[in-house]
């Protein structure tokens, strides 16, 4: 349980710091790669490199591939639609959610299972 | 126009710190939740949430709504200006995830024989080098089909390093 916590808070303060920095760029192209920062992973790999060992991260960084290729077609995805039509930003990420679900998922069950 | 790289505070002044507080909520949860299911079903599947858009939505609407206040000081409708600036925001999230991959390729690749430390720091080096090349590229309008085909030739290499590794084990 205290793990967990610990995962929490430094994933959510490394998330924040990503996320303050992205806020205070112009112009919005560049402030958007700091959207696709590897913050979660940082918290992630860093714990679990100190707890499990670093074969262990090495393998969750091979799944990560395929989680950045869907992040890839579902934030190209985002833009698209938001470029062409009249929809809110909150409900067109949202809906395209399970893209990446999609993307990512198929891509292990092809070439990670 | 080309637009320099700067920084403008404007964005933190108007934001609530609920805003800060929610994505703080989402990130946090995305890391404890990448640990569990690590627990549960082992890290072939964690890894992958390691690139899930947690606080995407969140910033998405964030941008949108601060875009859409600014025209509206000037006694404009914000929405379509809002949308665009949420659309622009994640074409470039979409470069800086060809940046992410890199960075999970580096710590696959490098880790179990190399310092966790090191190999992390160059890796999230990778991420900033890539994502800002690929931008700069993007901006100058350099690239185009040979850029795509330079790209997908990276994209196909990576799949055959993941499948030849998947037919070692």
């Amino acid at each position: 349980m205290i793990q967990i916590l610990i995962r929490f808070l430094v994933g959510g303060a490394v998330v924040s710091l990503f996320a303050l920095i992205a806020d205070v760029l112009k112009p919005k192209s560049f402030a958007g790669l700091f959207g696709a920062a590897p913050s979660v992973a940082l918290a992630t790999l860093a714990l679990t490199m100190a707890t499990k060992g670093a074969s262990y991260a090495a393998v969750e960084a091979r799944s990560m591939i395929a989680g950045a290729i869907a992040f890839f077609i579902f934030a190209s995805l985002v833009s698209w639609i938001l470029m062409r039509y009249p929809f809110r930003a909150l409900w067109v990420t949202l809906g395209a959610m399970p893209v990446w679900f999609v993307v990512a998922f198929g891509l292990w069950s092809v070439a990670l299972k | 126009m080309r637009m320099p790289v700067r920084v403008d505070g404007s964005a933190l002044r108007d934001s609530k710190w609920s805003q800060y507080a929610l994505r703080f909520l989402f990130g946090g949860i995305v890391t404890a939740i990448a640990g569990l299911v690590a627990q549960h079903y082992g890290p072939v599947i964690a890894g992958l949430l390691l690139a899930f858009p947690a606080i995407f939505p969140a910033s998405a609407t964030l941008i949108e709504k601060h875009e859409k206040q600014q025209k509206e000081k000037h006694g404009m409708s914000g929405t379509v200006r809002g949308r665009q600036a949420a659309s622009v925001d994640a074409a470039g999230s979409a470069m800086g995830s060809l940046g992410l991959l890199v960075f999970a390729v580096i710590i696959w690749q490098f880790l179990p024989e190399h310092s966790a430390g090191a190999v992390l720091s160059i890796a999230t080096l990778a991420w900033a080098v890539v994502s800002v090349s690929v931008w700069q590229l993007r901006k100058r309008r350099i690239g185009g089909s040979r850029g795509r085909r330079v790209g997908y030739s990276c994209l196909k290499l990576i799949i055959a390093m993941i499948l030849a590794s998947k037919m070692a084990d």
